[in-house]
């Protein structure tokens, strides 16, 4: 058995952790039953699914298939810290647009669609659909979450233009 | 009596309001049963069988148990005394039906893959894993039976001893129609297999159960659909008085029907926490929600429909073959015989029809409810033997389906069977669909791309289904083991501020914003102010829990009656407070006046906080505002529409890509659109799935093939157009709201259309049907097989 543990140090949602863990542990059990983070689901055991996809250094990865000790010195934000001042783009698009029902493959698929926002330039609607294969949601017929990546793409470049402007005003003011 | 009076509409109902359950589910707040943790808590592994069929010589649990962290390993042998049986609970009359034993963990013979043998439990869920490796099992491999059809032969193995030829039980509803089918001018006959679906809700199963020693109160939280109906089975498997049992479910990731049974594995966790005084998780793997969470549908039927030369239907008839897997679950003998065989006319005038199916048991996975539940089935069913009888006579499909339709004026129609459909008008949903869909345009488009090779088709699904499951008594007539009533308490606290607690357990369809609307145009009162509570026996009373779409017709009617309630009090309040007559006040968007003097009025939130501080009630009068009901209604409701899908296949590869789906859907009353349409999109593609991708197989060994989200293929979003949805509104007169309810409508019409379009597009290779589902490989097959003897 394995009982020898392991210390990692990772910044998560912004706050350094330094823990001793079990090399086995994965990181998706790592950040709910270490951390209480239980925003991350487990919905497989193969990877399939995408409902404990979190950002690990600014990339969507599947938590369930990687290991606490891979990621160590890892920057990592889970849905738990999406929210800063307010909503994040996501969490408001997919709020408005009806992109979730049970909600459980929710904080995976809005990590996902976090991390395909950040990508150059606004993605059509059919690049979304493609750029889903990692995730399984029976709920929602995935048309709604279409929407919301969508929404959350002009929720950004809505700000973007609000920022722009204030940006202006206070350079004329 | 309650005053009759006409509340203009706030504008809540009918509003696409966000959901207000979505706040904590997008900030990753949800409370699903896996987040649940307790201190001093255990983690429970079951071992499970790797045969279908087997009988267990030994189970030696030496070494496992001086594992680290392991502190109890039990099996069969320790449960079966002290535990009940797990039950069914529908029982249709007349059927001879024998409910075979199933105990919690198997302890002579495994049945399935995937039967219970041990439970582990230790400190943590890995130290579990570790020292279910090291228990050894010698089994002694038994002869499998896992097709239906086979499993009723005389020289096929027994799943039960005492049950012969595996026949559960027998059922018939309708006539002999034989005079009916010898003397029509036309008579088609097909076989159809329903295939096997694993419902794969996102959220694996899991249950946490907490038992108190010194109260003798055992806390299960568990992912469920139904937490009273789960007490109830529950108190009667333990031993426990129901008041000491409390079964939570608050945030469910997903049921679609799989989550009704009551499951060994929930049975174990409580038994265990009995035993050790601490609490018990576990939490099921995915392999596991394969394996051993209720599958769906598994048919095979043979079908026969008469009909006139010019396109009348005259009679329809099946004989089924239901393969309910190693066991009979919670509500699975009613799924095939009420649900399917009592609605097999669909949403045609059809003089006869008659059911007879036969619940067999096999090897594989015990079956259960799963989206639509019957229905599907029975929808399929009739649309695919209208488009084969439309091809038998030369007549468009869509003509004999306009030539069959109840007509508006028919309503209330009694069909065959005796089921009263409630309200309704095919035609109009049709019409919008056909306002949507140029068929004539897609018919010379057809014919113009055969010509260069190409073929696309179209397929129609005009459909009824049966939902809003109530009223009791006839819950009661067809054997279910429970009433179909809901409950509400509408309490109204001293601010005004409304906790509404509902016995429908929603998980996930959006009936804490639904409900809330109710509450919201009825009183007056923000949307904000309201909180609907559910999934909890200790704070509600008693429910029969979410399944079967009659979560709002049921529920949102008890809410609307316990409003009533609230109304009445609070107006007697009012009345007293403006020194004037009962009859006197309105009530109105919150505000109860003087009738012709509207200066003269009272805010809800006022008599609200008039009513707890009781310092000037009237006589006769309690201190409080609430309103408790319980519904129970007076029918079924039935939903109906037009669904319309264009595919267009690759004969060089058997690839089907869906270019178009229309859906036209009446569910009654429609409180929040964005809701109702999110439903619909969910139900189309696991509809959509069967049709075209999904299907649970086992090998003749009994093992399951398709048991990981590798092999069974749950529909992604890049296989999909996007979704034309449209409604029609015809209320149900059965219930105070009008509604009729959405859930499934989309997985019920689906199917079936798809499957005819593709039917349509291979009509020039003289194929007419083919086993769902239809994947690359079999259409290709078809048609080389078509090209090669042509």
């Amino acid at each position: 058995m394995v009982s020898e543990r392991f210390p990692v140090t990772l910044t998560i949602n912004g706050q350094k952790i330094v823990r001793d863990v079990e090399p086995r542990t994965l990181l998706v059990h790592f950040l709910r039953d270490d951390l209480n983070l239980t925003g991350t689901h487990v919905g497989c055991d193969t990877s399939q699914c995408g409902t404990c996809t979190i950002l690990l250094n600014n990339q969507a990865v599947k938590s369930c298939t990687i290991l606490t000790v891979q990621a160590d010195g890892a920057e990592i934000v889970t849905v738990e810290g999406l929210e800063r001042e307010h909503l994040h783009p996501v969490q408001q698009a997919f709020w408005e647009k009806h992109g979730l029902q049970c909600g459980f493959c929710t904080p995976g698929a809005m990590m996902l669609a976090a991390y395909l926002i950040n990508q150059e330039g606004p993605l059509t609607e059919e690049a979304i659909r493609r750029q889903l294969d990692g995730l399984l949601c029976r709920c929602t017929g995935y048309e709604n979450i279409v929407r919301a990546i969508k929404r959350a793409q002009e929720i950004i470049e809505e700000g973007d233009k609000e920022r722009s402007q204030e940006t202006a005003q206070s350079t004329w003011g | 009596m309650m005053k009759k009076e006409v509340i203009e509409m706030a504008q809540v109902i009918g509003q696409p309001l966000k959901r207000q359950e979505d706040i904590r589910l997008i900030r990753g707040q949800g409370q699903y049963t896996d987040d649940i943790k307790l201190p001093g808590m255990l983690y429970a592994y079951i071992l499970r069988s790797p045969y279908a069929h087997a009988k267990i010589l030994s189970i030696d649990t030496t070494v496992a148990k001086t594992m680290p962290g392991v502190v109890a390993i039990f099996t069969g042998n320790d449960l079966k005394d002290e535990v009940g049986l797990i039950p069914t609970a529908w029982i249709p009359p007349d059927s001879d039906l024998h409910v075979p034993p199933h105990p919690a963990l198997a302890y002579d013979t495994v049945r399935y893959q995937g039967d219970g043998v041990a439970v582990i439990i230790a400190e943590s869920p890995y130290q579990a894993q570790d020292a279910a490796f090291k228990i050894s099992v010698q089994y002694k491999p038994l002869p499998v039976v896992t097709d239906p059809r086979d499993a009723v032969q005389d020289q096929a193995p027994l799943v039960h001893s005492e049950i012969a030829h595996n026949i559960a039980f027998h059922w018939r509803a309708g006539d002999n129609l034989d005079d009916i089918f010898s003397q029509a001018d036309v008579v088609v006959k097909q076989q159809f297999r329903q295939q096997r679906l694993i419902p794969s809700a996102m959220e694996p199963r899991c249950a946490v159960a907490d038992y108190h020693g010194a109260t003798g109160e055992l806390t299960l939280w568990a992912t469920t659909q139904n937490p009273h109906i789960h007490r109830l089975l529950m108190s009667g498997i333990l031993g426990i008085s129901e008041h000491k049992l409390r079964v939570i479910a608050i945030d469910v990731g997903g049921a679609f029907g799989s989550k009704i049974s009551c499951y060994p594995d929930e049975v174990i966790v409580s038994w265990a926490s009995q035993k050790l005084h601490r609490p018990v998780k576990w939490t099921e793997t995915r392999q596991e929600n394969f394996l051993v969470t209720t599958h769906g549908r598994d048919h095979v039927e043979e079908v026969e429909l008469a009909g006139t030369r010019d396109g009348h239907i005259q009679a329809v008839r099946v004989k089924v073959y239901a393969n309910m897997g190693a066991y009979l679950s919670t509500a699975a003998p009613g799924v095939p015989t009420i649900l399917f065989g009592l609605i097999i006319n669909g949403a045609y005038k059809i003089a006869h029809a008659s059911s007879e199916v036969f619940g067999v048991l096999t090897h594989t996975t015990p079956v259960d409810a799963y989206r639509g539940a019957g229905r599907p089935e029975a929808t399929f069913l009739i649309e695919r033997m209208v488009d084969l009888y439309a091809l038998a006579i030369q007549m468009d499909p869509l003509d004999v389906r306009k030539k069959n339709l109840i007509r508006p004026d028919e309503f209330p129609f009694t069909n065959p069977f005796g089921l009263e459909y409630d309200s309704g008008n095919y035609q109009a949903t049709l019409d919008k669909a056909l306002q949507i869909f140029n068929y004539e345009e897609f018919r010379r488009d057809q014919e113009n791309l055969r010509k260069q090779g190409k073929y696309i088709g179209v397929g129609f699904s005009t459909y009824v289904e049966m939902c809003g499951l109530g009223p009791s008594e006839v819950a009661g007539a067809v054997g279910f083991q429970g009433g179909l009533w809901e409950s509400a308490t509408v309490r109204v606290h001293p601010t005004g501020k409304v906790s509404v607690f509902t016995g429908a357990s929603p998980h996930g369809q959006g009936e804490e914003t639904t409900f809330a609307q109710i509450v919201a145009e009825e009183l007056g009162i923000p949307i904000e102010d309201i909180e609907v509570i559910h999934g909890d026996t200790a704070q509600i009373a008693m429910g029969w829990g979410t399944y079967g779409s009659r979560t709002t017709a049921v529920g949102g009617a008890a809410i609307h009656m316990a409003n009533q309630k609230v109304i009445e009090k609070a107006r007697k309040i009012a009345a007293h407070k403006l020194e004037v007559n009962e009859d006197d006040v309105v009530f109105d968007k919150g505000v109860f006046m003087v009738k012709g003097l509207p200066a003269r009025s009272i805010q809800f939130q006022q008599v609200a906080l008039d009513a707890y501080l009781a310092w000037n009630l009237p006589p006769g009068i309690e201190p409080a505002l609430e309103g408790t009901a319980f519904y129970n209604p007076k029918n079924f409701t039935y939903p109906f529409g037009v669904h319309i899908a264009v595919v267009s296949v690759d004969t060089d590869t058997g690839d089907i890509t869906l270019m178009r789906y229309i859906a036209v859907d009446d569910v009654g009353k429609i409180i929040n659109p964005m809701i109702v349409e999110g439903q619909v999109h969910g139900g189309l593609v696991q509809g959509i799935g069967q049709a075209l991708w999904e299907g649970a197989e086992f090998d003749n060994q009994g093992q399951l093939i398709t048991g990981s989200f590798l092999d069974y293929t749950v529909p992604k979003a890049r296989f999909f157009p996007r979704f034309e949805t449209a409604h029609t509104e015809t209320p149900s007169p059965h219930n105070p709201l009008g509604v009729k309810g959405v859930g499934e409508t989309g997985a019920i019409a689906s199917t079936p259309a798809i499957v005819n379009a593709v039917m349509d597009a291979l009509r020039p290779f003289n194929i007419f049907d083919l086993p769902m589902p239809l994947t690359p490989h079999k259409v290709w097959n078809a048609i080389r097989q078509a090209q090669l003897s042509s």
